[in-house]
């Protein structure tokens, strides 16, 4: 790491920083509505999103800072292993192309804002609306804090983030107004703000992807000296394990692994609040099927920028802390005002999904905790309010975590945090197809797959941590290592379809379901969708 | 609640809708079958087998689904028209 400040990344860095905060302000009038003190016009932009916004929004929003500097960063530390993220994002989408546009129909129907919203009309529950809220609000909680990591990681390489013996207020401080722009212009544009702001990043992303998989490959002698050097790394001996760094093919034990990551990953995504709250902004169901078609693209880039991890070895870039690997590269690689764009695209990267999840988690906590269990009467413009402030305190929650604690322990958050909403699944993509599954059922089955998750990712060592040391351990009853969070869905699937035979056979009272069949392939347009929205929802103009 | 017609009408298998479950199924089979990929040989441009097969995958999946996009839509459009444009 060079010494020192790097004055013209630091300088081209802060113009973009400083451009995207006046779009963020300003964002409060794009498209605005007459009733703008409603929770669809702050929380979900109106719900006017077409296929291009939609696109730099979900784009913007599920390949996160974190996801540029982690992905590479794990391709750098163990080679193939770390490539599980490309598998993981092509099953996505024909995934959600099942079962998104159906939940996009029946939330316009009904007026829904957040999953758990859908789940307590679908189940007639407030305890199994309440289990999916937390568990959304608790997966959130360490990723943004996680996008803080990121922007921090870029502000250390360009010799801002301050050495060990700075004093912490000048260390952090940098961070500090970025997280307070970030807040700002979050509460006063709700989602319009990343979604303008996601053009800009998205731009820079694509600007920075291209130039760095043509240019460092030049520079490093092409593709075929990048891996051979890699190759050679990953065979040196791991003096702490006693075995090889990594490989460029996963070895048959590490097979099952890797398909579980992808498969449980991919089903995971779409049951973080942060990606439903970016779908339901949109305007139309079949913005939502033909974003499916067009999102790869984003899939590619984030296959070349896993390249970047290889590029970082053959380039001889040696950091102790594996999330500075593509940072550092782009320093090592770029000239300065280049290497400032790429710092950029990723502190913008950051802001991105930091205001998207903040905003989720705090619809989720005014529609969920608050109006359900604290102030059932609620008006839209209370309801807007209180989610302004969450939307403070999670974030303001999110930067104490940051600065307190160890960054392992963010990440070690962020492994649970997978593991948990993955839980959501059964009730939330069963619920959009049937309503087979008894409440109480779901409720015990989810509760089953949070413990035995928790529980076997405590358990986890690694050479370097005694817990939550990652994210893969034996299957109970095939032997092989597999995601813990695709095993526990398994045994929730299971416990859940068990106790609803059981609780059919007894006649336990199942809850009322407010919604009807054509509820879930109801479009824009179609007769019903505005005008049953509930009152607290009505009034929008679409 | 009516879940019943929810049944019948999931349950109306058509040779399109197969065609829209096979393009939506096959990214799901590659993806898993870790085995059928997992070496370097042959190289593209340098890249090994295992990196290049998958993001060629990217573009592939991204293909079967526009296909399942386009011929939805088609059937769609056909039971609509069956059914008098009503309820969908």
């Amino acid at each position: 790491m060079k010494d020192g400040v790097n004055g013209v990344a630091l300088g081209v860095f802060v113009f973009f920083f400083l451009a995207v905060t006046v779009v963020g302000f300003l964002a409060a009038r794009w498209r605005k509505a007459e009733n703008e003190h409603s929770l669809d016009e702050w929380g979900l932009g109106g719900r006017s999103f077409g296929t291009w916004i939609t696109w730099f929004l979900l784009g913007g929003d599920l390949y996160t800072a974190y996801t540029f500097v982690a992905v590479p960063a794990a391709i750098y530390a163990a080679g193939a292993a770390g490539f599980f993220a490309v598998p993981y994002t092509i099953l996505v989408y024909p995934l959600i192309f099942t079962f998104l546009p159906r939940l996009w129909s029946v939330s316009h129907r009904h007026g829904y804002v957040t999953t758990s919203d859908f789940v307590r009309g679908r189940f007639g529950s407030k305890g199994l609306s309440l289990a999916v809220a937390v568990t959304g609000i608790l997966a959130t909680m360490p990723y943004i804090a996680l996008q803080l990591v990121g922007i921090q990681a870029v502000l250390d390489v360009m010799g801002v983030g301050g050495g060990e013996n700075t004093n912490w207020f000048v260390k952090d401080l940098p961070l500090l107004i970025a997280f307070g722009v970030l807040a700002a212009y979050t509460y006063s544009s709700g989602l319009r703000a990343p979604a303008l702001i996601a053009f800009v990043k998205d731009t820079l992303i694509y600007i920075v992807i291209a130039v760095a998989i043509i240019y460092i490959p030049i520079k490093l002698g092409g593709f075929d000296d990048i891996f051979a050097k890699a190759g050679h790394a990953f065979a040196q001996t791991n003096p702490l394990t006693g075995k090889p760094r990594g490989a460029l093919a996963p070895p048959e034990a590490g097979q099952w692994t890797y398909a579980t990551l992808a498969l449980g990953s991919a089903l995971a995504l779409f049951m973080y609040p942060h990606s439903i709250t970016a779908t339901l902004s949109s305007r139309s169901r079949e913005v939502i099927r033909r974003n499916t078609t067009i999102l790869p693209l984003y899939s590619l880039m984030l296959g070349l920028l896993a390249l970047l991890g290889f590029m970082a070895i053959a380039a001889g870039v040696k950091v102790q802390n594996g999330q500075l690997a593509i940072p550092q590269l782009f320093e090592n690689m770029f000239p300065d005002w280049f290497a400032g764009v790429a710092f950029a695209a990723i502190g913008i990267g950051a802001l991105v999904p930091a205001a998207i999840m903040s905003i989720a988690a705090a619809n989720l906590f005014t529609r969920n905790i608050y109006k359900d269990f604290i102030k059932p009467d609620a008006t839209p413009k209370e309801e807007t309010r209180v989610s302004k402030i969450v939307s403070l305190l999670v974030k303001v929650g999110a930067l104490v975590f940051v600065l307190t604690m160890d960054k392992t322990v963010a990440i070690n958050f962020q492994l649970l945090g997978g593991i948990w909403i993955l839980q959501t699944f059964p009730a939330l993509v069963g619920g959009l197809f049937t309503r087979w599954f008894h409440r109480w059922a779901l409720l015990a089955g989810w509760a089953v797959g949070m413990v035995y998750g928790t529980l076997a990712a405590y358990g986890v060592a690694s050479p370097t941590q005694q817990h939550f040391g990652g994210s893969a351990k034996e299957i109970p009853g095939i032997g092989e290592i597999g995601y813990i969070g695709l095993t526990a869905f398994v045994l929730n699937v299971l416990v859940t379809v068990v106790l609803t035979f059981v609780l059919k056979a007894v006649k336990a009272p199942e809850g009322i379901d407010e919604t009807r069949p054509d509820d879930y392939t109801a479009d824009a347009g179609d007769p019903g969708v505005q005008v049953e929205l509930p009152p607290a929802t009505a009034g929008t103009s679409h | 609640m009516s879940d019943q017609s929810d049944v019948t009408r999931a349950a109306r298998v058509t040779p399109v809708r197969v065609v829209i479950a096979l393009c939506l199924v096959a990214p799901f089979v590659a993806m898993l079958w870790v085995g059928s990929y997992a070496k370097t040989d042959p190289a593209f441009v340098g890249i090994p087998f295992f990196y290049w097969y998958q993001m060629l995958w990217v573009l592939v999946s991204t293909a079967l689904t526009m296909v399942a996009y386009q011929l939805w839509q088609r059937d769609q459009r056909a039971r609509a028209g069956r059914e008098g444009g009503a309820s969908q």
